[in-house]
């Protein structure tokens, strides 16, 4: 979320149980300040917290031209120092999904060693597969965003010098729109963009509808819809990263996504629903 | 342009308006032919005119009796229902917790509903304690669901109503059963019974003790009405511990699982509830005093009454944070039988002798009780599962130490949280109602389907022999009946002897 309007939206999306208090909130307004300054975003998020058995990740993203190629994450503990996580790689995740299991340890130098033993006839080989949590946080919030960031429909524009953008005219989803989840759009490269049939191509804006809908997600049913603070705000949870919540006030532009979890997947899932 | 976007202009065009019902190619359409009918002079200096003019002329006529009925969205309802909370005599005793000064330690503990949404919550509160009459109340915590969320109040009250009824509901199927029987009986053919017993079900604690020793209330949304959860028997508690299932938000759905879960979701609710309590719910240590309870039951039995203690100085926060030692459990451990204290099946059921004679030589352990840890027991002596520690402990601020806050977060149950802040401590659970997993849930198997009838050798089907098989038997009975006759025959050759 937006940490120009953080005070806001904290308040929105903290009917999951999680907030940040007093201090947190103050330092984050001014070192987030200095952040963006310094690394010379466009605009910053404040992006969540993972827990960690001793510490917490405070998480920040910068964005700049392009909002979704232009992605750089930071983790901080004490909300003022912030140190940048590395691009997740594919090697680095191959290795994460191997041997990093179990909560975040909040200690980014924290080594995750996979001893795997393959035998070949008599000979039996070993093979060590070492990470770090640094690595690891930089993989998990890489595949949070690729699974279930989300924006509200038309809140990104993509421009003619094929830019995403963010769309300066959006006046916010209506009610009614916001209750139904095909108005909600994942917020990443699309992977395949489903065809639509011509019944629905009224609507179609090809500089909006660029991005994947919510409700061709797979398993069905893994986003939660609720309307919240007196059935004002819309709320969305998924179900798939347990902690991700996004909100969005109808008629108006305001929305924003936060993750606050111990930054695991909810791989049982399919026994939940 | 291509096809498709001439296809999807179209179909943009043809869309009608909500106001007018009409639409934009329509109207083109009808437009034009106006212009090639009528060929006026400088026709683009009046097209608007012209398209008023045609839409004028199908002006149909709007007065209707019919009005639109404004349709009431759900915030309205939903304002209308909460403005109750804010209008009301105030009462002068009540046993409401100091709900500003909890929520202003729980922000400080980075936990949190919303500032507004909890004023709301503690005014639905007040309106549950004046309502109900209670002894004590406070909010126990918030369980999402998928649909909608469960906002949680834990109270002490008096009654004994419920358990009358749940009895005579018991009686009732007794009764039901025997009828059924009775009916068996009469028929002329009676159907084969079973000879399937029921294992014995685990006596519910009653009200006021062990897992029931409150009742807990529940509500949607603040200022919607408060809906008080059965008592929680043992057997749900044995069953939620095998299942993982997200709560929806519908009271009444069914818990649609395996193994499967007897009851709506409102019992699957009350037995999370309850795991969650027993589990999550710590107090510094010495805040709380065992009672000790003179003529109650056997003496080992478990205490589970605890009280405030008068002479309770606080534990200075930097001593909290840092070694766990310093909380303790105040609501007493579930066991496996789903109790929180141990009842013996074997008592009180009427066997046939021989039958409980083999079942003691079977398994004598079983008589065994189940001990839990006792009450106030420190929570560095809780068992570490999953290879993670189960509990994390936090300073509020890291700036201004002195006057912060110790908050403790459950590895176990995320989304149970405590803090403790001088004399005073709190404990609130806002999450999922699920236990961690670990690597992940592995539902349990079913089991191997039951045999149809006894197998012995009058029923198992034979191979049928084969030509071969069946000569060399003939082989063998004729060798056999000819040894026979060789010794039999030994008198009669000379006979035959004498007749050739």
């Amino acid at each position: 979320m937006n940490a120009d309007t953080l005070y806001y939206s904290l308040e929105l999306v903290s009917g999951s149980g999680y907030t940040l208090n007093v201090e947190q909130r103050a330092a984050l307004q001014t070192s987030l300040t200095i952040l963006k300054k310094n690394y010379k975003f466009n605009r910053v998020l404040f992006w969540g917290k993972i827990l960690g058995l001793k510490e917490d990740y405070f998480i920040a993203q910068g964005r700049g031209v392009d909002e979704i190629q232009d992605k750089k994450n930071l983790y901080s503990f004490n909300c003022m120092d912030w140190f940048l996580l590395p691009p997740a790689t594919g090697s680095m995740m191959a290795k994460v999904a191997k041997a990093a299991k179990g909560h975040f340890m909040g200690d980014p130098s924290y080594v995750y060693e996979h001893i795997e033993i393959s035998r070949q006839g008599d000979r039996e080989e070993q093979l060590v597969t070492k990470v770090n949590e640094e690595s690891r946080l930089a993989v998990t919030i890489h595949q949070i965003e690729e699974e279930v960031a989300v924006i509200p429909r038309g809140a990104f524009i993509k421009s003619p010098q094929d830019l995403v953008q963010i769309n300066r005219s959006f006046c916010g989803l209506s009610e009614s729109e916001a209750r139904k989840l095909d108005n909600f759009l994942h917020c990443r490269e699309p992977k395949n963009l489903k065809k639509r049939s011509i019944l629905e191509m009224g609507d179609y804006n090809p500089a909006i509808d660029f991005l994947e809908v919510l409700s061709d997600d797979i398993p069905k049913g893994s986003w939660s819809l609720q309307f919240e603070c007196a059935s004002r705000v819309c709320v969305l949870r998924s179900l798939l990263w347990l902690g991700l919540t996004f909100y969005h006030v109808p008629m108006t532009p305001q929305h924003g996504y936060i993750y606050i979890g111990d930054g695991s997947k909810n791989l049982d899932l399919p026994f939940m629903l | 342009m291509d096809q498709q976007s001439v296809q999807s202009m179209k179909s943009f065009m043809l869309r009608n308006s909500t106001e007018t019902n009409l639409n934009l190619y329509d109207h083109l359409t009808r437009l034009l032919m106006k212009v090639m009918d009528e060929r006026p002079h400088n026709v683009v200096d009046v097209i608007e005119d012209m398209s008023c003019d045609l839409k004028r002329a199908l002006f149909e006529d709007k007065q209707n009796t019919l009005q639109d009925l404004p349709q009431s969205i759900a915030a309205e309802e939903l304002a209308e229902q909460q403005r109750l909370l804010f209008c009301g005599p105030e009462e002068v005793e009540t046993p409401l917790p100091n709900v500003s000064e909890v929520g202003f330690y729980l922000e400080q503990a980075g936990v949190g509903l919303g500032r507004e949404e909890l004023h709301r919550i503690f005014l639905a509160l007040k309106q549950l304690v004046e309502s109900q009459m209670l002894l004590r109340c406070r909010l126990w915590g918030k369980i999402l669901g998928t649909e909608s969320s469960y906002i949680i109040a834990e109270a002490l009250c008096k009654e004994l109503e419920e358990e009358e009824e749940q009895k005579t509901e018991e009686e009732a199927e007794k009764e039901e059963r025997q009828t059924n029987n009775e009916e068996n009986e009469t028929e002329m053919d009676p159907l084969p019974q079973s000879t399937y017993k029921p294992p014995p079900v685990v006596p519910k604690e009653t009200t006021g003790t062990g897992a029931n020793k409150f009742v807990y209330y529940v509500c949607k949304e603040p200022g919607l009405p408060w809906v008080k959860l059965p008592s929680v028997s043992p057997a749900d508690i044995t069953a939620a511990r095998q299942i993982r299932k997200f709560f929806t938000g519908r009271m009444y759905a069914p818990v649609v699982s395996y193994p499967p879960f007897s009851g709506n979701e409102a019992k699957y609710l009350r037995a999370q509830i309850a795991r969650i309590s027993a589990g999550s719910q710590v107090s510094p240590h010495g805040f709380f005093l065992v009672v000790e309870e003179e003529g109650d039951e056997e003496d080992d039995a478990l205490r589970d009454n605890c009280e405030r203690n008068p002479d309770f100085e606080g534990v200075p926060v930097s001593e909290m944070v840092e070694s766990l030692s310093s909380w303790v459990h105040h609501v007493p451990h579930i066991l496996e039988q789903g109790r929180c204290t141990w009842v013996n099946l074997k008592l009180g059921e009427d066997f046939n002798e021989e039958e409980e004679a083999e079942e003691r030589e079977e398994d004598p352990d079983e008589e065994e009780p189940e001990v839990g840890p006792p009450l106030l027991t420190s929570i560095c002596q809780d068992a570490e599962m999953f290879s993670t520690p189960p509990w994390s402990s936090r300073m509020s601020s890291m700036l201004t130490a002195q006057h912060s806050v110790a908050v403790l977060r459950s590895n176990l149950w995320p989304g149970a949280h405590a803090y403790a802040c001088g004399k005073k401590f709190e404990n609130i659970y806002v999450g999922w109602g699920l236990k961690y997993e670990g690597e992940g849930y592995r539902p349990s198997v079913p089991p191997r389907p039951q045999t149809e009838y006894p197998t012995g050798p009058e029923i198992t089907e034979a191979l049928d022999p084969s030509v071969e098989e069946e000569e060399a038997l003939k082989e063998s009975l004729e060798e056999q009946e000819a040894a026979q006759e060789e010794i039999e025959g030994t008198d009669e050759e000379k006979e035959e002897e004498d007749d050739d």
